[in-house]
């Protein structure tokens, strides 16, 4: 299977992603944002880090970027795009997906390891997950996800809520809302259930000496799945 | 053009007869231009000419040295062709009077060290100190430096792994913020400051140069005043976006073979990297200033030579390569510029619009700046307090428990560490918040440890004992997580060196931290010193902050402090004398400030830490913890808030009192956990290696316990230690 991982000038969890995808069996390259063209892939990955530093709304400026082109028209050809954290906020600026990530509700950029609810498994990329709750990391300053009653609507109707915060037994509760975001969404699809955005870092958790090993469930689905 | 004379010499932070030495030297009167050089070379922060003297006593050789100080960053070996470039610095001034930038900026340029000799930085640390948690501008000032802190190393995509926070009154009006960084560099790579060669280009690279940060130098090598507020121009600005890209840029062009050399524009900026490489090289450099990218308009000669606009770098170029190097600077989008060249001349010569403005002996500016032999005190060892049996009587071991965990230099402090990235590039495999911070040595076996520490309440009770207290703290801290000690490197921040009092406990510090890293094998290759922290009369403790390194050949023997199994055996190594004299006990629940530190038995330390190393290589041991501030008792209630897991101590049996022996701050002790089916054994070889341990007690339940004397929940416990920094910055 091969992937390619987007390099933006300010991602800085491009390599992290590159380790992660290789290990699990990904043939990977990575591809430098003033290119126009992606190699022929079965996945894209868009990694965590600050784009362009962020200095504007986050991701805001990656979403206008050369090689964002391509990977718009691979995601609407059906292609598979995942977007970690900044990736997320770079899939939400292009409007491959709805809402917006706003700066966490306590103002605090948050690193810790969380537990996300898995909410819908009718997809590529949670399809043969046996657990129901995962235990991830995150590392964000923007990661309160945020849309407008219309636009959540048409996300519940459509099944759109991939991962939600949670604790380890799955109550996805206010009490269990590290950031703020709204209904506890850690992770959207669009439509098609083919775009994946999510704040949590799989590849961070890749191994039992780092924070846990979640994160190859992740990989091992993802690549059987494929 | 301002005319210039020894009252303009004196605004520049220069003495009177320092103004008659540049004058003498030159055979004339320095124009402005060169009189800021000058004022940027000659400051305390740039020239050490209060402590250069003493900082020769240091210890800074051993088989594993590859660089010692003297370079942008000290160099180690840690086997195969590894090795670890690390230093830790100051940036304590801007940090008080614009906490985000100065604690950003701080970090920013301890990462542009390391990268500068050109490893790839793969941890950030930080020592923290504030004010009084009651003084006012306490709050504000740690909200700042943490999301200062933060907001760089987060951004630049290197995991923050370990730090120290500490509150003490004398650090009301000037915070300590000290960053410590480690790269990754293959030994046969590394890039130094030396230029070589005659007619070499000379490229400026990075951002543009602003008007920002001119006399940030000169700023730090004074106390402050009433007036601090007009000192916020003289802070930097952080882009760390664009550290990131020069990060990159830097790494990119290193893989080749182009450069020469190459410093980063820290402290003083253009000013002393052109200085130190031509120093360093016995050349002289030109340079025209018309050439150099400027963000503002109109700069004159003397603002460009003097900003300190961050993330810039300087690099000596081979012949020829201009065209190749440009080309990666273009491709990160950064500012490339060949600026000037090297020359024979041995001067500095700096010209702008065609006509020269300035030209100095280098000479001058490094070997001849001034060097000071101040007057210093010796401190008397204070005598011990005879503590009654009276002030103990209505004491209850628990309740003394209770208090000292939220004491704010015990408590918890993740609620700073949750803000900084301390598991990006997917190594870091002991977080924040046990001994030491370790990351792997990306896709090799090895892990490399860390931790930083200080001890001013002992430095300043008897700094000769601190100074080696400090040094066998962050020893036992590698020890603790499994690593062989290394290497150190020291952040000396200490008061007026022109009052006795103040030099002296500088003096006596460094004698300290010089003795324990000789007879540990743990030399010093890097560090900074940072004077005058001091305001209004009003002086800091002295607080040399030691940041260490450790090596496992092996992460998968690396410990942690979080206990096992019920049923395990808690083991002391190392003798309780009960030495209550300077412990949080004596201050926080007796009131008692006065008093000696802890002895240091450095023969004692040494035997202690190697036979727990032996133990752990045997697989012997499952779990570590020194015992610091606070003693046994405080070091246990840590590992059981850690794991969840309860502990049945023994009966004492000894002559030391309970509050002594479970309170008291010796040094030299660890906590270990012992399979039962492993302890004779562990016994056996403790006895052979003559190492005095106790037996503590048993991993059991979910309460500590002690027969009639104690039983406190962990619940009970961790409420307190968890929440009090939580609560204190909500508040």
């Amino acid at each position: 299977m091969k992937s390619s991982v987007i390099i933006f000038p300010g991602s800085n969890c491009d390599r992290d992603m590159d380790v992660a995808l290789k290990k699990f069996g990904f043939d990977n390259q990575m591809v430098w944002h003033d290119d126009s063209k992606i190699p022929k892939s079965d996945l894209i990955v868009l990694p965590g880090g600050f784009s362009y530093g962020d200095y504007l709304r986050c991701g805001s400026i990656a979403g206008k970027s050369r090689i964002i082109k391509s990977v718009i028209d691979f995601a609407n050809s059906g292609g598979l795009v995942l977007g970690i954290c900044n990736g997320f906020q770079i899939l939400t600026e292009t409007g491959l997906l709805p809402g917006i990530l706003q700066q966490n509700k306590y103002l605090n950029f948050i690193c810790k390891n969380v537990f996300v609810k898995i909410k819908n498994k009718e997809n590529k990329y949670f399809k043969k997950i046996e657990k129901e709750v995962l235990k991830l990391h995150i590392a964000h300053n923007e990661g309160n996800y945020f849309c407008s009653n219309d636009e959540l609507k048409s996300i519940e109707d459509n099944d759109q809520i991939a991962v939600t915060y949670c604790d380890h037994e799955g109550n996805d509760d206010e009490k269990n809302n590290p950031n703020g975001a709204l209904k506890n969404i850690a992770g959207i699809f669009n439509k098609d259930k083919n775009i994946l955005g999510m704040m949590p870092h799989p590849e961070r958790m890749i191994d039992p000496f780092l924070s846990g090993e979640d994160g190859s469930i992740f990989f091992e689905n993802l690549i059987e799945s494929l | 053009m301002i005319e210039v004379n020894e009252k303009i010499a004196i605004e520049h932070g220069l003495k009177g007869d320092e103004y008659k030495k540049i004058c003498n030297l030159l055979k004339r009167t320095p124009n402005i231009t060169e009189l800021g050089v000058f004022s940027a070379m000659w400051n305390e922060h740039c020239s050490y000419k209060s402590s250069r003297k003493h900082l020769k006593k240091l210890h800074t050789r051993g088989d594993q040295v590859i660089q010692g100080p003297g370079e942008n960053a000290g160099v180690v070996d840690i086997e195969d062709d590894d090795a670890i470039v690390f230093k830790i610095e100051s940036h304590n001034h801007p940090s008080f009077i614009e906490p985000y930038q100065g604690a950003a900026t701080g970090v920013g340029g301890i990462m542009r060290d390391v990268f500068t000799m050109g490893a790839r930085p793969i941890a950030n640390l930080n020592s923290i100190h504030f004010g009084s948690p009651d003084h006012e501008k306490t709050r504000n000032l740690l909200r700042g430096v943490v999301k200062g802190i933060g907001g760089y190393g987060n951004c630049i995509g290197v995991p923050t792994i370990a730090g120290q926070t500490c509150f003490d009154e004398s650090y009301n009006g000037n915070i300590l913020v000290n960053a410590m960084t480690l790269g990754l560099v293959n030994k046969n790579k590394i890039f130094y400051s030396k230029a070589a060669g005659i007619n070499k280009p000379v490229i400026y690279v990075g951002s543009k140069t602003g008007r920002d940060g001119i006399h940030g130098a000169s700023m730090a090598s004074a106390i402050f005043d009433d007036k601090i507020e007009e000192k916020k121009p003289t802070v930097q600005v952080g882009d760390p976006f664009t550290e990131k890209l020069l990060l990159e840029a830097c790494l990119e062009l290193m893989a080749g073979k182009s450069i020469i050399s190459i410093q980063d524009m820290g402290a003083a900026g253009l000013t002393s990297s052109s200085i130190e490489m031509a120093s360093k090289g016995d050349l002289g450099i030109e340079i025209d200033l018309t050439k150099v990218p400027c963000r503002e308009e109109n700069m004159s000669p003397y603002e460009i030579m003097l900003s300190e606009s961050q993330e810039r770098m300087l690099i000596v170029l081979e012949e020829g390569k201009e065209n190749e190097a440009k080309k990666i600077f273009d491709k990160w989008n950064l500012d490339f510029a060949v600026i000037g060249k090297t020359t024979n001349s041995k001067n500095i010569e700096l010209f702008f619009k065609n006509e020269k403005v300035a030209e100095i002996p280098i000479d001058f500016l490094a070997e001849n700046a001034p060097m000071y032999d101040r007057k210093w005190i010796k401190a008397k060892l204070p005598k011990e307090n005879n503590f009654s049996k009276e002030q103990f009587k209505s004491l209850k071991l628990g309740d003394c428990l209770k208090k000292i965990l939220i004491d704010p230099n015990i408590a918890d402090k993740e609620w700073i560490w949750n803000q900084y990235d301390h598991t990006v590039m997917g190594d870091t495999i002991q977080k924040p918040g046990g001994n030491a911070g370790v990351v792997r040595v990306h896709g090799t076996n090895k892990a490399v440890a860390a931790s930083v520490d200080s001890s001013a309440t002992y430095c300043h009770a008897h700094p000769l004992t601190g100074g080696k207290q400090v040094v066998c703290e962050s020893w036992r801290n590698m020890i603790s997580v499994g690593a062989k000690p290394i290497a150190i490197t020291n952040c000396l921040n200490f008061g007026n060196p022109e009052k006795e009092k103040n030099m002296g406990e500088f003096v006596e510090c460094v004698e300290g931290i010089a003795e324990a890293s000789k007879y540990l094998n743990y030399p010093v290759v890097s560090g900074n010193v940072s004077f005058y922290n001091e305001t209004k009369d009003k002086g800091i403790k002295p607080t040399p902050s030691i940041g260490g390194i450790g090596l496992l050949s092996n992460y998968k023997k690396m410990m942690t402090m979080k206990l096992k199994n019920e049923g395990n055996y808690l083991l002391v190594i190392g003798k309780t004398e009960g030495h209550l004299d300077q412990s949080v006990f004596a201050r926080n629940i007796l009131s008692e400030l006065k008093g000696p530190p802890p002895e240091i038995n450095l023969f004692n330390e040494k035997q202690n830490g190697m036979s727990i190393l032996n133990l752990r290589n045997k697989n012997l041991i499952e779990t570590c913890h020194d015992v610091s501030l606070g003693g046994i008792l405080t070091a246990i209630s840590k590992m059981s808030i850690k794991s969840g897991k309860g502990i049945k101590l023994f009966p004492l049996n000894g002559l030391v009192n309970k509050f002594e022996y479970f309170f008291g701050e010796d040094q030299g002790r660890y906590i270990i956990e012992v399979k039962p089916e492993n302890l004779e054994n562990v016994e056996n070889m403790l006895k052979t290696d003559s190492i005095h341990f106790d037996k503590l007690g048993l991993v059991q339940g979910n309460k500590i316990t002690l027969e009639n004397d104690l039983k406190l929940s962990i619940d009970d416990i961790k409420e307190g230690y968890k929440n009090w920094l939580k609560e204190y910055m909500v508040n």
